[in-house]
């Protein structure tokens, strides 16, 4: 799979000169405040081979779907069309979608055929997409590109042009060709059934990296992706395993410790922080992958756990319980010692540190309701997005923007799955899977 | 006084201490004989569960033993030391109020002072272990504290040390 995701690259530039100068470029501005969605036109795609005429329009429609649920665009329906787009080379009639009040205009060609420098494994070729964005009010054409994919990874391409409609448009790079290390359950809490799973940002595509069979928690990405890191009850205790997602090979990082969880890497692949723990004491140790070499970060007898690095890797915001309640501090790496940055009342737990480097997202316990918040790496400025029994385990979209947490339902049948939201606290959504999810961890972005 | 007789008189009352236990022990001579009589008899595990007690109970966010759990986990040390093939195995649990992350760190404190406890009370070191399961196998499903007070626990799981 990771090697298809590979062939995602863009192939040719149709317009190699389109306008970069204009007037005013048609742009949304991602604030905290309430905006108006931009409106945007995106009819079907066209088919040139009839093969492919379903998957055409799906691609449309999967694209207006992941620009929709931003809540940032806004997409006239097809109903509402003047003018029809019937030749992907043809001129666009701007005043007819002008007078349709349409901001911005996504068209598409898709077709399956053979590439001189590409293979792809279907023997009637690759699938490839090409679609133009166009500026409806200053008449120009913002992107024009052409991707392509095994024709069974539709999904993808089309993720991969939202991504990149959202990048002009907004400035920022997008979230949508990403995937979604998460734990899939099933059973009562007393029996519940753990599976290491993936799944793309918007839930299709779930696949299952280990059986039912050991308990395992928390996963988290590598930073490019090719790996996780998670704990597995396989031996019986909880210890932190490596899986390539390649080979889908598994291994126990240091057999040597009796019992370890919590892992995270650092911002260069290189290293894991995560808990050990030793007799009644839970501490922090941080452990070089290649030569195995592991050093202690905090001691005493408080539990330390939930580390996250800051993008520079120069520091680690953890939580420890040494002031009698969980809270988060933040540790410079090789010097001096953590520094508490939560008193907003409460505990907190499950810190982790934005992709931009200036929020930190967490889990916060207050009475007996749970919240996902966010606040500065000074622990100023907080705010809660969310409110529920309990809400657990923020993870950062690629660019920022978006967490997705779980939320786990009180009662005899209380079951988890995860959601995301803005970081604004609007456009709280439900991610579906087939079984119950937690632990959602987001990838980078894919290419 | 002399050195020597006062060791004389420590050992004296050493023997005497160990000669009354076991006197008592076999004579059924305690308050709640017949348990103690039988726990001599009864050396399985089935005995441990359902007489002794393998489960101790904790508050809310906290790893201090109860005088109640005191109690279990005397008798427990009594079972262990008289039934020395065994090997010991204990499970620290948390209720779902807590994130995963913390609630494993908990698990594990509550089984290491449970087996501190075990092992201040003369139970082996060498055959007793620990292991979290932090919040992931609560025994009662509801969200309310009836559940939550049973899934706080620690669970002394014995098993018969293979011979050979």
């Amino acid at each position: 799979m990771m090697r298809y995701l590979k062939l995602f690259f863009i192939i040719l530039f149709i317009f190699p000169c389109f306008a970069l100068a204009q007037d005013k470029p048609l742009r949304i501005t991602i604030t905290d405040g309430v905006a108006e969605p931009l409106p945007l036109a995106i009819p079907k795609f066209l088919s040139e081979v009839i093969a492919v005429k379903e998957v055409a329009k799906n691609i449309s429609f999967l694209v207006s779907e992941d620009l929709t649920k931003t809540g940032l665009f806004r997409i006239i329906p097809d109903d509402a069309h003047i003018s029809k787009i019937t030749n992907f080379k043809a001129l666009l009639l701007y005043s007819d979608w002008k007078a349709i009040n349409a901001q911005g205009l996504i068209s598409g060609a898709v077709t399956i055929t053979k590439l001189k420098n590409r293979d792809c494994e279907d023997p009637r070729g690759c699938l490839v997409v090409k679609y133009k964005l166009f500026d409806i009010f200053s008449e120009n054409i913002i992107s024009a590109k052409a991707v392509f994919s095994e024709p069974g990874d539709w999904r993808s391409i089309a993720h991969k042009i939202a991504d990149d409609i959202y990048f002009h448009l907004t400035g920022e790079i997008g979230y949508f060709n990403s995937k979604i290390a998460f734990i899939s359950e099933s059973g009562m809490k007393n029996e519940r059934l753990k599976r290491l799973a993936l799944m793309d940002y918007d839930g299709a595509n779930v696949e299952f990296l280990t059986d039912q069979s050991d308990i395992v928690l928390t996963p988290k990405f590598s930073p490019d992706g090719s790996h996780l890191i998670y704990t597995s009850f396989k031996l019986g205790m909880p210890q932190v395993y490596i899986m390539n997602l390649r080979t889908k090979k598994a291994d126990v990082l240091d057999e040597r410790i009796q019992m370890s969880f919590s892992p995270e890497f650092s911002p260069d692949g290189n290293s894991i922080v995560m808990s050990v723990v030793n007799d009644a004491n839970t501490d922090l140790y941080i452990v070089d992958i290649n030569s195995g070499i592991r050093r202690r970060l905090t001691s005493g007898p408080a539990i330390e756990t939930s580390p996250s690095f800051s993008p520079d890797g120069s520091k680690i915001v953890y939580e420890s319980d040494r002031s009698g309640t969980q809270q988060l501090y933040v540790l410079p790496l090789g010097v001096g010692e953590g520094r508490r940055i939560s008193f907003g009342g409460g505990s907190y737990g499950t810190p982790v540190w934005s992709p931009n480097g200036d929020l930190i997202a967490f889990t916060k316990k207050s009475g007996r309701r749970f919240h996902i918040g966010v606040m500065r790496t000074d622990g100023s400025e907080e705010r809660l997005l969310t409110s529920s029994f309990l809400d657990e385990a923020p993870t950062w979209s690629p660019n920022g923007r978006v967490i997705m947490f779980f939320r786990n339902k009180a009662g005899s049948r209380g079951s988890s799955s995860v959601f995301s939201i803005d970081i604004s606290g609007r456009n709280l959504r439900k991610i579906v899977t087939p079984n119950s999810g937690s632990d959602p961890s987001w990838s980078p972005l894919l290419n | 006084m002399s050195m020597r007789l006062k060791y004389l008189l420590l050992l004296i009352i050493v023997i005497g201490v160990t000669a009354c236990d076991q006197d008592d022990l076999l004579n059924g001579n305690f308050s709640s004989s017949n348990d103690v009589n039988s726990s001599i008899l009864n050396e399985t595990e089935d005995y441990f569960i359902e007489k002794i007690g393998d489960v101790v109970l904790f508050e809310v966010d906290n790893s201090g033993l109860t005088a109640l759990a005191k109690l279990t986990l005397d008798k427990q040390a009594d079972w262990l030391s008289l039934n020395i093939g065994y090997q010991v195995l204990i499970e620290g649990h948390a209720d779902e109020q807590g994130t995963r992350d913390y609630n494993l760190a908990l698990g594990a404190r509550r089984a290491q002072i449970v087996k501190e406890y075990l092992i201040s009370r003369g139970v082996d070191p060498s055959n007793i272990s620990i292991v979290t399961y932090g919040k992931e196998r609560p025994i009662e499903n509801c969200s309310a504290e009836v559940c939550w007070s049973q899934n706080r626990r620690a669970v002394t799981v014995v098993n018969a040390l293979s011979k050979g």
